[in-house]
């Protein structure tokens, strides 16, 4: 499950920065992968719909959501709590 | 007061996704009007259209410029490019500055509401895509044309029905002729062909089921199109010094508006736009060769046309030429003034005048040289272009040759 969750957020998160998935490793911060404010609202939007889950992102001020989107590995956390909060 | 002069044209329409295939068409007098195809257009009674079907964004835009662009958009900026290549312009420094984009439309992002309707009413579905409103706004081609081409003047989007692209083109006109701009980007671009779009105007009851034939004694009513055309307009003086290739002067713009009736026309409304864009552009109802009339193929329509071209030019209707391009293209709504320009210009440069085709039976109410259903050629050296909004906003440009 939990490598489910994280190859399908790098999958997301690579296609929307143009990247292959392979450029794109969990430790990265988002801002140095090169996707700007719209290609990270997109990539939520994806996920959202992938996993069947909403996501609490507010794209006015992204730092002051409860959702941290400053890093890969911090997106795929929240992912991984949201999606085993639904399926239990 | 500046001159005005048009360097670079662009197009996509049911005859041709460029500018030479679509005045080829026109020369061959081909309609490009058929089935339409799009999700539950069985449940349409009106089911023929203008449709563009040999056009695969995928193949101009990269996904993340797919995932803002509506259908209107893609074509506004797909025929721009064409414009704005054939120009030779680099747009930076102090011209970025003095050069923008007005273009119009109708319908702005339509496929964009009817696709997220169709979504959250229909299927019940709680989520959207992020980008609807960036997508669906009636500015979204004039700003991607913008962004596209670093055109940092004078920009807006001019929605006036079935007139948008031509008061679009009047307002790019007046920015240059008035010294506000040195080049404008201008047009207008629709696409309204899908089940919202048509069911719509399905409800009105003035759409053909079977052609459009303007100034036919059996036409039924008009037929929708879709696509975009794109112009460069350019200050006389800056063309000439960098050595461009002028396509034709921009002579006089009119508008005017009927305050009569919200969708039947007027012969006032339209008489006054006429002979205002003549006096606008200082020409005389005589030196006029050829119109580009409104003709949508609607009983009101071409009769009250008629009737106001033949008290403008009197006697010399009997010498002018004029024909309806929607029997080919279909009516583009926002966008059909610009298609239309596309010929005019073909009139001035090449001596191809642009038929009515369709035509079947003389109607006594339109008895104009209507160019029936063949493409004549012949020299003119002025020309005009008529459009008769819903609402009764007219718009007429007049050009001339260089």
């Amino acid at each position: 499950m939990t490598n489910a969750v994280q190859d399908k957020v790098i999958k997301i998160i690579a296609e929307q920065a143009m990247l292959d998935t392979s450029e794109v490793s969990i430790d990265m911060l988002i801002e140095d992968i090169g996707l700007d404010s719209l290609g990270l609202v997109e990539a939520i939007f994806s996920i959202e719909e992938y996993f069947e889950i909403n996501i609490p992102f507010n794209a006015n001020d992204p730092a002051a959501s409860e959702f941290d989107v400053s890093k890969v590995k911090t997106i795929i956390n929240a992912i991984e709590e949201l999606v085993s909060a639904k399926d239990n | 007061m500046k001159r005005v002069v048009v360097t670079g044209q662009g197009t996509i329409n049911a005859l041709g996704i460029d500018v030479a295939s679509t005045i080829q068409a026109m020369s061959e007098s081909r309609c490009a009007i058929g089935q339409m195809e799009f999700t539950d257009i069985n449940r349409l009674n009106i089911k023929i259209g203008g449709q563009i079907k040999n056009f695969d964004p995928k193949k101009y835009f990269k996904r993340q410029e797919l995932s803002l662009y509506d259908r209107f958009t893609q074509f506004a900026v797909f025929a721009a490019r064409e414009a704005i290549l054939q120009s030779g312009l680099i747009f930076e420094g102090e011209l970025s500055h003095y050069s923008g984009v007005v273009l119009g439309t109708a319908g702005g992002g339509l496929q964009t509401q009817d696709e997220n309707y169709r979504a959250v009413y229909q299927e019940g579905k709680n989520r959207v895509h992020p980008f609807i409103v960036p997508r669906l706004m009636n500015n979204a081609a004039v700003s991607h044309v913008s962004l596209a081409n670093n055109l940092k003047g004078p920009s807006f989007t001019v929605s006036t029905a079935c007139a948008s692209s031509n008061h679009a083109m009047g307002q790019a006109f007046n920015l240059v002729r008035s010294g506000a701009a040195q080049v404008m980007i201008t047009g207008g671009s629709e696409s309204m062909l899908c089940f919202g779009g048509i069911k719509a105007w399905e409800g009105l009851r003035v759409m053909s089921h079977d052609g459009c034939r303007p100034f036919c004694a059996t036409r039924n009513g008009m037929v929708q199109g879709e696509g975009a055309a794109i112009f460069v307009f350019e200050e006389y003086e800056h063309a000439r010094a960098r050595g461009a290739f002028i396509l034709a002067e921009i002579s006089g713009f009119a508008m005017s508006s009927d305050a009569a009736d919200i969708v039947m026309p007027s012969i006032g409304g339209a008489r006054r736009a006429i002979l205002a864009a003549l006096k606008d552009a200082k020409m005389n109802p005589e030196e006029i060769g050829y119109i580009n009339a409104h003709g949508t193929g609607t009983v009101a329509n071409d009769k009250t046309e008629a009737s106001a071209i033949k008290e403008v030019f009197k006697d010399h209707t009997k010498k002018l030429m004029v024909s309806s391009t929607k029997s080919m293209h279909g009516h583009l709504i926002g966008g059909t003034g610009a298609v239309e320009l596309i010929a005019c210009i073909a009139a001035l440069k090449d001596g191809m005048i642009a038929p009515t085709v369709g035509y079947e039976k003389a109607d006594p109410n339109c008895d104009l040289d209507i160019i029936p259903n063949h493409a004549r050629d012949k020299k003119v050296s002025a020309v005009m272009s008529n459009a008769f909004a819903f609402g009764g906003l007219n718009a007429v440009i007049a050009l001339r040759s260089i």
